[in-house]
């Protein structure tokens, strides 16, 4: 909401700087975005005379004038061609600031000049702002507006206030409610305006129109005022100069004086051409099935049976509170103006402004819900602009149908209670005396509170608390840390601190952690190879999105990932190594949420290999302490390399998947072919880790160890060798460490040599060789057997 | 033979001066300490010796040996340390030459600013608590008493999924779920991932993150409030950071503020990143709202608490003096080792 100044002191006294001013209202709650001070850059530019004009010596296409500006007259070279003797322009003396500089006495090809005279560019306005400034050359007055007058002050050139309005406080959408705002916050006087309308016209409104409302729960006042003789021109300079600071352009009289009324208390108006009312009978009603209207824009609009239409006996003129419609639109050849000023409910206002995609000024200030009582207020001042502009004569009466009478609010004030919530001592004459001057009713015996009908976000006694609060300035609330209240032990829970520790893990082991974006497209299945009846491709789908890439809730972490390498990759960064802990959102079957499951994802490329992420999902497995973790050969996974990735199993769970990406998938991702790709779903690491630590006695006797190389087909995975070993390693064998796996020269094709060194210890005894032995050939038959290895 | 002893001491302490290395040396002592070395033939003649001699040279040849094993220790002790000042001086490295790293990775800019926020609130007593991304209307609005079609839904775009499910655009709805199952005192915070229907650009993304903070309890004040966002403010700015609360409007709190800091970089004088004002506007608090409470089914007139909202993103901006929004969700490696 743009306020100019001079607008709000119509209403009251603001003796302050504007920034000051300005602090001041933000500080009591109606923020001040910014101040457009108009003629903030201009200084030393007056209102001056051309007495005489005569060419330039020197040159063709400038003359001199001498330029009356009361105190004396000075002499000045311009160039417009627009200028001549008897003219009355804005002259910028020597010494002038302008927007665009300072302005100095020169010689201009030999000729002195002691200003220059100044268009509206000059000036840095615009025509909305001056509509009658010609389109190049200097701005001319048109009477005489007072030589020597600075022309801020003639041109009406003020600081133009903007606030930021809140949805709660739609009486602030207005002059009036700024001004009001304004004398409470400065302690200043505030001047309700006082409006008398003469109404000239003949007979009364009611023998011109009658108004009936069909749906007085969407309605539930509807006001309307008839003006003859109706003459149709350009508002005068003052109401548009208004009109244009507060960010409106000016149209004609008629349209202007409806907008003006608007800014200034906060009512929308709109007017119809009287002559297109059939049957001069206005109906308030829903729209029917199928029902069209073309709006003031041009554009054709379908209703539906949930939106108002204000229509007369044949057919809507204009959806309420949002646009009228062109059928009855004011024209020049208007003569006879019905003015409406009416109330609609604002949630429908909203919905049906919604549907239809339009916002409008009016819209804007229906949806949040507006007083009743203003319709007639406004309608008045609409009426007597109209008389004070000459613009029509105003037939006497209002027809003003109001089926609904909206309650008063009362709320008892209970300074004790207000004081208990915010913390304070306020003194209740200094509440009482506040609402006072807030307007409310105030019964100073019951305490008693009559909300004003302008204060719609009044409802109870923590909103009284506010009112208190911000005239007491929030800032002088004192400070104070819940003494002795909500004793609560602060602590994270054990997934909380898991979760830590993961994060600490996956730094330990050079990762670096990314954020990503848990939205994404549905192509992005394809992309992964899934195939078509895939339960990843069931996502939850997003019916506003910002566009197809931004469609779904992810359903698998990989992709954001993989774009994340990419982008990297693409950046020629040349390895990369990421994790991220994140969720998935699975829809799940009659339910209305999804499962949402926090995963980690690693993430590399670059110089490394399966056993390198493999390593690291390990280790994050072995300092969980997690017993019962398994790494398997998958090799139907679509996004994976299906000869290098394992399945990571948890007990009979799969927990998640390690391994190379599918190099289709990398292909298609336009990631590099060694990117390695981990992901594990956190609750099942965290629920089977145990991190309950015990200590056990160091060993006291020496281990004694032996190194095995066995022949063993090609095919047979270390971890079927190594769960042989255990089984028949006794009850001594303490470790099992492969320390080689070669292929090669001396080892036939399809067989590969795997070396071992076991380690066996006893708690209470030096072990003996023989016993060692034993064990070692036991261990060494059962590779013979199962797998037909042999010792090398 | 005593000649012969004397002779012997002689010509091993001349032998010991010329040694160069411990080689040389075991070569000298064994020479004449050792079983077949010359001390000891001479000392093997002593059974020819008269009862009166015996004593006397025997006594003369253990001082000669105890001296000339005293020299040889002397002499080993010299020749090892020479040895080890040239093994040292040998082994001279470049030590400008860079370290070996063992890589370890970082955390993301904005869990190190999530980190430094739960510290500071967990600190205070405060628990964490967690809510769905995927929420219902029912919890992210209307217990918030933003019933549909109220005005304040405007201020935030929504994403949704139908008509009772949307991506949550605040970490408030977790207050109502808290509440719901948890009976006062309440001291929580919320961080979390939130959405809203903004294009991508420097300041703005569709998902960003909040910290939610909620106390209800008998008798919990908006002075409260303040002390706890003004420890908070000093703790995550600096212990001259100054908070600045202004009237605003939130449907589930009443009074409502939004919450300026004081301006990190020019401390308030006003300046390029404050937009002069000297003020940053970081987060919005009030005290609950009744009919959030009642919808809770906690009683308003015997408990009240107040509640805070900080945008992430924002803060870690702030505190890294990032300027660019994007930045966070592209994680370009060169970024993410800054932190």
């Amino acid at each position: 909401m743009k306020a100019p100044i001079s607008w709000l002191k119509d209403f009251v006294d603001i003796n302050k700087d504007v920034k000051e001013y300005a602090k001041a209202m933000t500080l009591s709650g109606s923020k001040v975005e910014g101040i457009e001070d108009l003629g903030a850059s201009i200084e030393k530019v007056v209102v001056g005379k051309i007495v005489s004009m005569r060419p330039h010596p020197n040159a063709d296409k400038l003359q001199i004038a001498d330029v009356d500006i009361g105190t004396e007259t000075l002499q000045v070279v311009t160039g417009a061609p627009n200028v001549k003797t008897g003219d009355y322009i804005p002259l910028a003396l020597p010494g002038a600031k302008l927007p665009g500089g300072e302005i100095k006495a020169a010689k201009l090809r030999g000729v002195e000049s002691f200003g220059m005279m100044c268009s509206i560019d000059e000036l840095n306005l615009t025509r909305d702002y001056l509509p009658d400034a010609p389109e190049y050359g200097v701005y001319v007055f048109k009477d005489n507006p007072g030589v020597g007058r600075d022309i801020k002050e003639v041109l009406g050139l003020e600081p133009v206030v903007e606030f930021e309005i809140t949805s709660n406080r739609p009486d602030c959408l207005s002059i009036l409610g700024l001004a009001r705002e304004s004398a409470v916050t400065l302690n200043s006087p505030f001047r309700n305006p006082v409006i008398k309308v003469k109404e000239e016209g003949t007979g009364k409104a009611s023998d011109y129109i009658s108004v009936s409302i069909e749906n007085p729960e969407l309605c539930a006042r509807y006001a309307a005022r008839v003006v003859t003789d109706v003459k149709i021109e350009p508002s005068p300079l003052w109401m548009q100069r208004r009109l244009a600071a507060a960010g409106m352009r000016p149209i004609n009289n008629i349209v202007d004086i409806t907008n003006y009324v608007m800014l200034e208390l906060g009512q929308p108006m709109h007017a119809f051409d009287l002559k297109c009312i059939k049957g001069n009978h206005i109906i308030v009603r829903t729209a029917r099935k199928d029902e069209k209207i073309v709006t003031l824009d041009g554009q054709l609009r379908e209703l539906d049976p949930s939106m108002l239409v204000i229509a007369d006996e044949e057919r809507a003129v204009a959806v309420a509170g949002i646009m009228g419609g062109e059928n009855s639109e004011v024209t020049p050849d208007t003569t006879t103006l019905l003015l409406e000023s009416a109330n609609f409910y604002g949630a429908s206002v909203r919905l049906t402004s919604k549907k239809l995609g339009i916002r409008s000024e009016a819209s804007s200030r229906f949806e949040k819900g507006l007083d009743i009582e203003n319709a007639i207020t406004a309608i008045n001042r609409a009426a007597q602009l109209i008389e004070e502009l000459g613009a029509g004569k105003v037939v006497p009466g209002i027809v003003d149908c109001n089926p609904v009478r909206p309650e008063q609010v009362k709320i008892k004030l209970n300074p004790g209670n207000i004081n208990r919530l915010l913390g304070t001592e306020i003194d209740s004459g200094w509440m009482l005396e506040l609402f006072e001057k807030l307007e409310f009713g105030v019964d100073r015996e019951t305490m008693v509170l009559t909300v004003p009908s302008f204060r719609p976000d009044i409802k109870r006694e923590a909103d009284l608390a506010e009112e208190v609060a911000r005239f007491f300035d929030y800032n002088n609330i004192a400070p104070t840390l819940l003494p002795g209240k909500a004793t609560t032990l602060g602590r994270k829970t054990f997934s909380q601190k898991m979760e830590d520790f993961i994060i600490d893990q996956m730094l330990s082991s050079g990762l670096y952690e990314t954020y990503t974006f848990s939205f994404t497209s549905p192509k992005v299945f394809d992309m992964l190879n899934l195939p078509k009846d895939d339960k990843l491709r069931n996502a939850v789908v997003i019916t506003n999105p910002l566009g197809e890439d931004f469609s779904i809730m992810r359903t698998t972490t990989i992709p954001q990932m993989l774009q994340v390498i990419n982008m990297n990759y693409n950046r020629k960064v040349d390895e990369g190594r990421f994790f991220e802990i994140s969720y998935v959102y699975l829809p799940r079957e009659g339910e209305m949420l999804p499962d949402e499951k926090k995963m980690l994802t690693i993430g590399m490329y670059g110089n490394t290999d399966f056993y390198d992420i493999k390593g690291i999902v390990e280790q994050l497995i072995l300092r969980m302490n997690i017993q019962n973790a398994e790494f398997i050969a998958e090799k139907n996974n679509p996004v994976f390399h299906p000869g290098k990735t394992a399945r990571v199993v948890i007990g009979d769970e799969t927990a998640g998947y390690v391994g190379e990406i599918h190099p289709d998938v990398a292909d298609n991702f336009d990631c590099p072919y060694d990117t390695y790709i981990a992901v594990l779903e956190i609750k099942k690491l965290v629920d089977n880790a145990d991190m309950v630590r015990e200590y056990k006695p160091l060993p006291r006797y020496p281990a004694v160890s032996r190194d095995i190389a066995i022949l063993i087909n090609d095919n047979i995975p270390v971890r079927d060798i190594e769960k042989a070993l255990k089984r028949k390693g006794g009850e001594y064998l303490e470790e099992i460490k492969l320390f080689d796996v070669y292929k090669g020269e001396q080892v036939p094709e399809g067989k590969k040599s795997v070396a071992y060194t076991l380690v066996f210890r006893s708690p209470d005894r030096t072990l003996v060789d023989d016993e060692v032995n034993r064990a070692v050939g036991d261990m060494i038959n059962e590779l013979k057997m199962e797998f037909g290895a042999v010792l090398r | 033979m005593k000649e012969q002893l004397k002779s012997i001491a002689e010509e091993t302490l001349s032998m010991l001066d010329k040694v160069t290395d411990i080689k040389s040396l075991e070569e000298i002592r064994v020479m004449f300490l050792g079983k077949k070395g010359k001390l000891t033939a001479i000392l093997k003649g002593m059974g020819a010796l008269s009862a009166e001699e015996r004593p006397v040279i025997g006594q003369m040849a253990n001082d000669v040996r105890k001296r000339l094993e005293e020299a040889i220790q002397d002499a080993k002790t010299k020749l090892v340390k020479k040895e080890r000042a040239e093994k040292i001086s040998r082994e001279v490295i470049d030590v400008t030459m860079p370290g070996t790293f063992i890589p370890r990775g970082k955390k993301h800019p904005l869990t190190l600013v999530l980190d430094e926020i739960k510290e500071i609130f967990l600190g205070m007593g405060y628990e964490i608590a967690e809510g769905p991304e995927v929420e219902l209307d029912y919890y992210n609005f209307e217990a918030l008493n933003t019933p549909k079609n109220h005005p304040a839904r405007d201020v935030q775009d929504t994403f949704y999924i139908n008509e009772n499910v949307l991506l949550r655009t605040q970490t408030s709805p977790v207050q109502v779920r808290v509440m719901e199952k948890k009976k006062p005192p309440i001291k929580i915070i919320c961080p979390g991932r939130v959405y809203r229907s903004d294009q991508v650009d420097a300041t703005h993304s569709p998902i960003f993150h909040q910290v939610e903070g909620l106390v209800v309890d008998k008798g919990i004040t908006m002075g409260d409030l303040i002390g706890t966002l003004q420890v908070f403010a000093k703790s995550l700015f600096g212990e001259d950071t100054k908070i600045r609360l202004r009237p605003h409007y939130f449907p589930f709190t009443e009074p409502s503020a939004e919450v300026d800091v004081s301006c990190w970089e020019c401390g308030g004088k006003g300046c390029r990143i404050c937009k002069n004002e000297g003020w940053i506007e970081i987060l919005g608090a009030g005290m609950v709202h009744p009919y959030v409470l009642e919808v809770c089914d906690i009683d308003p007139t015997v408990y009240s608490g107040f509640a805070f909202g900080l945008g992430v993103e924002r803060a870690a901006m702030a505190k890294f003096n990032i300027n660019d929004m994007r930045l966070f969700f592209e994680n370009d490696m060169r970024f993410l080792k800054q932190f």
